[in-house]
């Protein structure tokens, strides 16, 4: 990526916290779930960015808070300049009209009692509504839009007087697709748009990602879970855990030069479809689970189930350090000092 | 790992058709599905949603739910016996004991109203009637050790919620194992895990399958899973068995276009290069309900033959025990045979 281009979309230091209450009455707020505690990335137009991270790690949580369907705890979300955290609700609309989602799960994400036809409008007709939009539509305008959205994603237009249950699991997103598309947005956010897919499926809906990519110059964050699918798709990948961005670098970087000790045991630990290679393949196996993100933290967030701690990381959180034009990773192995002499008694005075 | 030509058969499926009465028609889930598990070997069976992947390792436990199910053919042979003609009593013996499974959700199999110690004593005491509960509690609580669970003797006494989804796939394994059984089947046991825990799982599936001498039948949609675990794979497609042959010679050799369309659209972390668009199979898997007596994957194999619309094709063996149903294999004289039969049935 040209570096001397203005991001898209920058987010400083986003923070997602989710309040938990106890009392039956006065909801007293005891402790917070921290989904997204402390993060910033640039998006810069025409690139896929990759968001790999396991369950609770707050992929979802991020695309959520950057398209505002969650008010973001503090930090800010700046799209074209418009910080969309501060904005009023006009301007945010405004602006989230070039920000469209498309959801992991077709089966829910589309309304059962609308055909086919109302949800692809749907965008088009609210935008339309609230005067929204450059050039208003007639409704003549949005039929014609609806159908050639359709043939674009691979759906015949006869189809369009159907029910979502009436098509299969590829079918459906590619409808979720054409519904994200409707409104022209410069950048889509895709939540895990193949992991719900059959693998023959997946195959055709990330070729089809990639074409519409290509024909009308989007940007994409895109999460998911499978590495090869972020590898596959992704020009930058940021790698989160527990609320944090744990590295982020270019994609053919990250997969031939991992650094945290996070990312080298995530992508020892995905599978190879090839017997030869995946047998002889030495695996990093983590012990232990994703601790609950419920508590503060004061070290790094990795450091219970970090092969490589040193007890220096029990008390300091690790600031981003760059490695590289495009490499950027949290960990403090990667700073210039040396920090595996210094015993925890030491560390701790030094906080 | 090799294919154990020479061990002793546990178990052998002949030709086992499960069909569905629904009101749409029959559906034929499993439709004459084939295949043999010799002692200590990791079979795997791979195949997209509805393939009839779970339909038939749930059809040879016999907890299809019936109706609308029904075993309408076929052999199960365990230890030489059918086990598709055992009463209820004598089926009940059998699971657990000699079969057991792990479940793909182990939030939705574990009981959330008991603690896992009265889950875990239960399975042990119906199965072996001389067990004191007291000497199955211990015996738990060894099994949880085994599967790697710290403080046993305190997390035994939790319920299912109180553990996360990797520990509750733990409590799982180490149930099926609990009474020694010599074939474990894990219908998809890490699909909903994420990949640090799955390699865990999957660790341990190995590690204790071998330990205890124990065959296990592996389902999953994952082709990584399968190159890592299995010394033999059989691909299902509507209901068949399209291909079966040893994990090393499928990957080195797919022959049934399915097969190697579906290794190839997926992308590989090793070798696939960005940008390039991914190999993709057409359309959608068919409608199980009332299929034509043709190839169901004619209408999206890129391979076709005239011969693939009239009928289906029988089991080649190509050598090396690789098994594969598909015209391609077959001489033009099969070919044209099966077509003019086709023809005169038609007419």
């Amino acid at each position: 990526m040209n570096e001397t281009r203005k991001p898209l979309l920058q987010v400083k230091d986003l923070k997602q916290h989710f309040p938990i209450t106890s009392g039956a009455l006065l909801q007293r707020q005891v402790g917070a779930i921290r989904a997204v505690d402390g993060i910033s990335f640039d998006v810069y137009p025409g690139e896929t960015l990759g968001i790999v991270g396991e369950s609770g790690c707050g992929k979802s949580t991020t695309v959520r808070s950057i398209s505002q369907l969650y008010k973001p705890t503090s930090g800010s979300v700046i799209f074209n300049s418009v910080d969309l955290v501060k904005a009023d609700k006009r301007t945010m609309l405004k602006a989230r009209r070039d920000i469209q989602m498309i959801f992991q799960d077709p089966y829910a994400s589309l309304d059962p009692r609308m055909t086919v036809r109302s949800i692809i409008a749907e965008p088009m007709v609210i935008y339309n509504n609230r005067r929204l939009l450059e050039k208003p539509m007639s409704s003549l305008d949005i039929e014609r839009r609806v159908e050639e959205l359709m043939e674009r994603v691979g759906l015949n237009k006869a189809f369009k007087n159907r029910y979502p249950h009436e098509f299969s699991g590829g079918q459906r997103q590619r409808i979720g697709i054409a519904r994200a598309l409707a409104l022209n947005p410069k950048i889509i956010l895709a939540d895990e748009p193949v992991s719900a897919l059959d693998v023959s499926i997946q195959s055709q809906i990330l070729n089809l990602l990639g074409d519409l990519q290509k024909e009308f110059g989007l940007t994409y964050l895109f999460i998911a879970h499978d590495l090869a699918v972020i590898q596959h798709i992704s020009t930058r990948v940021a790698v989160m855990y527990l609320g944090k961005i744990v590295e982020i670098s270019e994609a053919v970087d990250l997969y031939d030069n991992p650094l945290h000790p996070y990312t080298t045991a995530l992508l020892s630990a995905a599978p190879i479809p090839d017997p030869k290679v995946e047998r002889e393949r030495k695996r990093i196996i983590l012990s232990g689970d994703v601790p609950s993100p419920d508590k503060e933290r004061t070290g790094c967030y990795f450091y219970d189930r970090c092969p490589k701690k040193m007890p220096w990381c029990s008390c300091h959180i690790p600031p981003m350090f760059s490695k590289g034009p495009k490499h950027q990773v949290a960990c403090w192995l990667y700073d210039e000092k040396d920090y595996s002499n210094i015993s925890l008694e030491q560390a701790q005075a030094s906080t | 790992m090799s294919i154990k030509a020479d061990a002793k058969v546990v178990l052998e499926v002949k030709d086992l058709k499960t069909y569905f009465k629904t009101d749409a028609g029959i559906v034929k889930a499993v439709d004459g599905v084939s295949f043999t598990v010799r002692e200590g070997e990791t079979i795997g069976i791979v195949g997209e949603s509805g393939s009839g992947k779970s339909v038939t390792n749930l059809s040879l436990m016999r907890l299809i739910p019936s109706p609308p199910g029904k075993i309408v053919g076929g052999e199960v042979l365990f230890e030489g016996k059918d086990i598709l003609k055992l009463s209820e009593r004598e089926m009940r013996s059998i699971r657990g004991n000699n079969i057991s499974m792990i479940f793909q959700d182990p939030m939705t199999s574990l009981n959330p109203f008991l603690k896992i110690s009265t889950q875990m004593v239960e399975t042990i005491c119906l199965h072996n009637k001389d067990v004191s509960k007291k000497e199955a509690l211990k015996r738990s609580i060894e099994m949880l050790k085994l599967v790697g669970i710290p403080s046993a003797e305190k997390r035994i006494q939790n319920y299912p919620h109180q553990f996360s989804g990797g520990m509750r796939q733990r409590v799982m394994i180490a149930m099926a194992l609990s009474c020694n059984a010599q074939v474990l089947v894990a219908d998809e046991p890490t699909t909903a895990l994420d990949v640090t825990i799955q390699a865990q799982i999957l660790e341990l599936i190995d590690k204790l399958s071998t330990k205890m001498g124990a065959a296990v039948i592996l389902i999953t949609h994952d082709l990584g899973v399968v190159a890592g675990m299995c010394d033999q794979v059989c691909v299902m497609y509507a209901g068949r068995i399209v291909e079966k042959a040893g994990t090393e010679e499928l990957y080195a050799r797919p022959s049934h276009p399915y097969t190697e369309g579906l290794i190839k659209s997926v992308p590989r972390m090793d070798t696939t290069k960005k940008g390039n668009r991914l190999f993709s199979i057409d359309g959608q898997p068919p409608n199980v309900i009332d299929l034509p007596p043709c190839c169901p994957f004619h209408p999206r194999c890129h391979k076709a033959l005239p011969v693939c619309k009239g009928a289906y094709p029988p089991i080649k063996n190509l050598g090396n025990n690789h098994e594969v149903a598909c015209w391609l294999y077959c001489s033009e004289e099969e070919q044209t045979q099966a077509l003019n039969t086709a023809k005169e049935s038609a007419q």
